[in-house]
């Protein structure tokens, strides 16, 4: 249990050292949250009144996707090349205690984002309303398939391939992943292909159940649930220790 | 502390491969509690693939390892040694933004009697560097760090991949005690080297690996006495039976062409053109043998460049041994 402590408090020690972290977790999706919620130039779906009503659920999403996906893909790739896997597995911690770790240090960074990205939300006058609390396994979901993900291109590719993929998976499933551009206004094609995607569904899941309307649909649990499950398993599978 | 009755390696025909390549080709080691054992061979000579053996890191195509009596390739054994067994990767290891005092407690928490990281801190010398991040520590301090994180759970055997490698003097003393600590605790030592004089200086033991066979076996003085013969291993693999291991002599440097059948018949010695302009006499080295040698070269006008008597040096040991076909040498070490 010490060591477990002990390891997940360094996992967290060093993501708040890391700019890039930090900057990718909490400065863009707070900067994103402010700023469109206060200059109204985003489209949103028609139902919806106010712009902060869209975009909270949606850079929730991001704030999950950025901390399980990209930051945690980056720093273990990065662990890897430096040979620190490698070196941990002569010690007594173990790889489940390791993994343990990790999975500890991203739920401690998603509460504080949700809590300031909420507290940050109400300011700019967030009302949220619906099945609020079905965020709570959609995020569970979505952090289990982001973290799969991550790991996926950690234990695969260079640390610089998986920094550059990581990177352009953000970018990518920022535009597509319904987190400032609603789904809706995507065209047909692209936006089937858009909910078969992880980012999709959590943003889908997270709008279903902070705003008022319908609540989460099937498809979004169904996929989530798919992506929670395989990602984690092709990790697991392909992932190289050294 | 506990100690079992096994010895702490024992390893008999060990194969490592890397696809069709045999980085270790039937390997035969054994080490005791309180031996420092020296594993020496030029690059690629098969060290880090016997070494990473040994921790678990790869997998034995064939041969019976034992570190501690356990068996470091299979899974819960390895688990077993992680807390008997200190390691020290040839390079990195350590989160690059992670400095040595944060380091060494991190390791400390690990185990369930760890040594005082700050005691550990200030037996290598990284008091002044305990809170400058890993990435901006010099090679010498990285590698005492690696050292340090190696010690903190009191191991009984420890791994040291080249450890001195790239390590300043200061750093290479404090490096010698820490060794010299662990033989006194009754800990195995195992390191690797390419550097013969701190294998000479560190270890009780070496072994010469090349083309990943032993080729020598023996202590220091063995290898490099007369008639060490009895530590060569003959016909253990490539290079094998090559030779012997120290010739005594005497070896002088002058220039190149001597008329060594003349010179032979005043010294009452063989003598041998080893290489151009080195010459080896079969003589000790007796005063008599020496002057007779400085007034034959003084009668020519000829200079002398230098002149060594006595024991061989490690380093002519080493370099007989692992003579010729260099382009065989295998480069995929440490990868």
């Amino acid at each position: 249990m010490r060591a477990f402590r002990a390891q997940a408090a360094a996992e967290l020690r060093l993501t708040a050292r890391r700019g890039d972290a930090v900057l990718l977790n909490l400065a863009i999706p707070v900067g994103l949250l402010v700023f469109f919620s206060l200059v109204d130039v985003l489209p949103r779906p028609a139902h919806v009144a106010h712009a902060v009503t869209f975009l909270t659920p949606g850079i929730l999403a991001l704030a999950v996707m950025s901390t399980s996906m990209v930051s945690l893909g980056i720093a273990t790739g990065f662990e890897r090349q430096y040979g620190v896997l490698k070196r941990l597995g002569a010690t007594p911690l173990g790889r489940p205690r390791l993994l343990a770790a990790k999975i500890a240090s991203i739920a401690v960074i998603e509460i504080f984002q949700v809590i300031v990205l909420v507290a940050v939300a109400f300011a700019v006058g967030w009302n949220p309303s619906g099945p609020v609390w079905l965020a709570v396994p959609a995020v569970l979901l979505g952090t289990a398939a982001f973290a799969g993900l991550g790991l996926l291109m950690a234990g695969a590719l260079r640390a610089e391939v998986t920094l550059a993929a990581a990177n352009g998976l953000y970018l990518a499933l920022l535009l597509l992943g319904g987190m400032i551009f609603p789904l809706s206004k995507l065209p047909g094609g692209m936006r089937d292909f858009a909910r078969a995607l992880p980012a999709g569904a959590l943003s889908d899941a997270l709008h279903g159940s902070l705003a008022a309307g319908g609540g989460v649909p099937g498809r979004a649990w169904v996929v989530l649930a798919l992506w929670a499950v395989a990602a984690p398993v092709a990790a697991a599978r392909l992932f190289r220790w050294e | 502390m506990h100690r079992s009755d096994h010895p702490a390696i024992s390893v008999s025909g060990l194969v490592v491969r890397y696809g069709d390549v045999v980085a270790v080709d039937g390997l035969d080691l054994h080490a005791e509690a309180g031996q420092v054992l020296g594993l020496l061979g030029r690059n690629g000579a098969g060290k880090t693939s016997t070494v990473e053996a040994l921790e678990g890191y790869r997998r034995a195509a064939a041969g019976r390892l034992e570190v501690l009596g356990l068996d470091p390739q299979r899974p819960d054994d390895r688990t077993r040694l992680a807390r008997r067994v200190g390691v020290m990767l040839q390079s990195g290891g350590v989160y690059p933004a992670m400095a040595p005092g944060e380091a060494l407690r991190l390791f400390a928490s690990y185990y369930d009697d760890p040594v005082a990281p700050s005691a550990l801190l200030e037996r290598l010398g990284l008091e002044d560097v305990a809170r400058t991040p890993w990435r901006r520590l010099s090679g010498g301090e990285q590698q005492r760090l690696s050292l340090a994180l190696a010690l903190v759970g009191r191991p009984e055997v420890v791994f040291l991949d080249e450890p001195t490698a790239g390590v300043d003097p200061h750093g290479r003393v404090a490096i010698r005690a820490e060794v010299a600590r662990l033989k006194a605790g009754g800990v195995c030592v195992v390191l690797t080297t390419h550097e013969l004089e701190e294998a000479e200086r560190l270890a009780d033991r070496i072994v010469i690996i090349e083309k990943g066979s032993v080729v020598a076996a023996g202590t220091p003085a063995e290898l490099t006495s007369e008639g060490g013969d009895a530590a060569a291993r003959g016909g253990t693999g490539a290079g094998g039976g090559a030779g012997v291991a120290g010739v005594a002599g005497m070896r002088f440097g002058a220039p190149p062409g001597l008329d060594t059948a003349a010179l032979a018949a005043v010294l009452g010695a063989a003598v041998e053109e080893i290489e151009p302009g080195q010459y080896r006499v079969a003589d000790p080295g007796r005063p008599a043998t020496v002057a007779a040698l400085a007034g034959w070269l003084a009668e020519r006008d000829l200079p002398l460049a230098d002149l060594r008597t006595g024991r061989e040096r490690l380093e002519e040991v080493f370099l007989r041994l692992t003579a010729g076909d260099r382009g065989g040498a295998r480069e995929e070490e440490g990868r």
